[in-house]
């Protein structure tokens, strides 16, 4: 019956995630919502770490497989997209590597600059 | 027959699930980038579909159900951000410039690509939100008046791409910090991106989650502005 109880909180949170989306006038998507609700309870204790910990961590193990009907999309809209293709893709792909990259050596030298100063103070 | 095993509501769950394990067990045998399970599966469900000639909307009659948790999947996330929180708090300044700077890298980058290809108004906002969550970036093209379906469509590209690349790349340009690799991961590639994160580490997959969130929001507000010049 845990899990079963686990499972009603985050349907709830996501529930409630789809009302503050259908209120509020933002380009927000409900599962932000509930993202930003369920980390909330959590935070102020509301909700307890066991209260949805063995549900929870389910979901994100099998989440890869439930983008598999969105890819499997794309032929559904490969005949708008192969006008396009050859810009679509290079496109995507620099942009994605050159992000990733830039994003991921900016945290990596910020951390590093802070954690050279408090090495510096600590002297 | 072959219709009626079509029509079930559990051909499209799997077919969806036989496929990834495929996409698994190739990726333990080989352990390419390019043997990534999600991008395998895609593939193979494409593929089968189009040799038996069966319609998409059949085969997502079923696996709807699987898209139907991606709601309450992404409500889960918080749960990894709740346990890394401490170290969210003492790195934000660095998480908070990683976010920021892969947000203003993905919007310049389009709009230089864009303008290298000579794309039009409409096809350059299509791709504006490229690298957001799917649903935050079908609202941005929307707004700025693009092409939703290809929106979409680049959007999940992005997110293959980044799965299947997250690792070679963090360790080609040196990203050695678990926290770096996760928000690199997150602001370059949303959630298909994290589903690698998650896998990498707890903290990689925290800071990954965070970044979708933070960067779709960031993009709302950057893509607006980029919108004006083209």
């Amino acid at each position: 019956m845990k899990l079963l109880r686990q499972f009603l909180v985050i349907m709830a949170v996501s529930f409630v995630g789809e009302i503050l989306h259908a209120v509020l006038p933002l380009p927000i998507p409900a599962s932000i919502y509930g993202l930003v609700l369920m980390l909330a309870l959590l935070m102020t204790g509301a909700l307890k770490l066991d209260a949805v910990e063995d549900a929870g961590k389910f979901m994100i193990e099998i989440m890869p497989v439930m983008f598999i009907p969105a890819g499997v999309g794309l032929m559904e809209s490969w005949g708008e997209l192969k006008a396009v293709l050859v810009p679509v893709l290079v496109i995507t792909l620099v942009s994605t590597i050159v992000v990733m990259v830039v994003s991921g050596r900016v945290t990596q030298a910020v951390i590093r600059l802070e954690r050279k100063h408090k090495g510096g103070d600590a002297k | 027959m072959t219709n009626m095993l079509c029509e079930s509501a559990f051909f499209g769950v799997v077919i969806s699930l036989l496929a990834y394990e495929l996409g698994m067990l190739l990726k333990k045998k080989f352990g390419l980038p390019l043997f990534n399970p999600l991008l395998i599966s895609i593939a193979v469900v494409i593929v089968f579909l189009a040799v038996f000639d069966i319609d998409y909307q059949n085969y997502n009659d079923g696996a709807k159900y699987l898209s139907y948790l991606l709601t309450p999947a992404t409500v889960c996330l918080a749960i990894p951000l709740y346990e890394q929180m401490e170290a969210l708090k003492k790195n934000i300044k660095a998480i908070l410039a990683g976010i920021l700077s892969g947000v203003l890298t993905s919007l310049t980058v389009v709009l230089a690509l864009a303008l290298i290809f000579n794309l039009n108004h409409k096809m350059y906002v299509t791709l504006l939100p490229k690298s957001i969550t799917t649903a935050i970036g079908m609202g941005v093209s929307e707004e700025l008046g693009g092409a939703v379906t290809i929106t979409v469509a680049v959007i999940i590209i992005t997110g293959v791409l980044g799965n299947m690349l997250a690792e070679t790349l963090c360790k080609l340009f040196h990203i050695e910090e678990p926290i770096a690799k996760g928000i690199s991961i997150g602001s370059a590639s949303h959630a298909i991106g994290t589903a690698k994160a998650m896998e990498m580490g707890d903290v990689e997959g925290a800071m990954s989650s965070l970044s979708i969130a933070v960067a779709g929001i960031l993009t709302v507000v950057g893509a607006s502005i980029y919108a004006m010049f083209i």
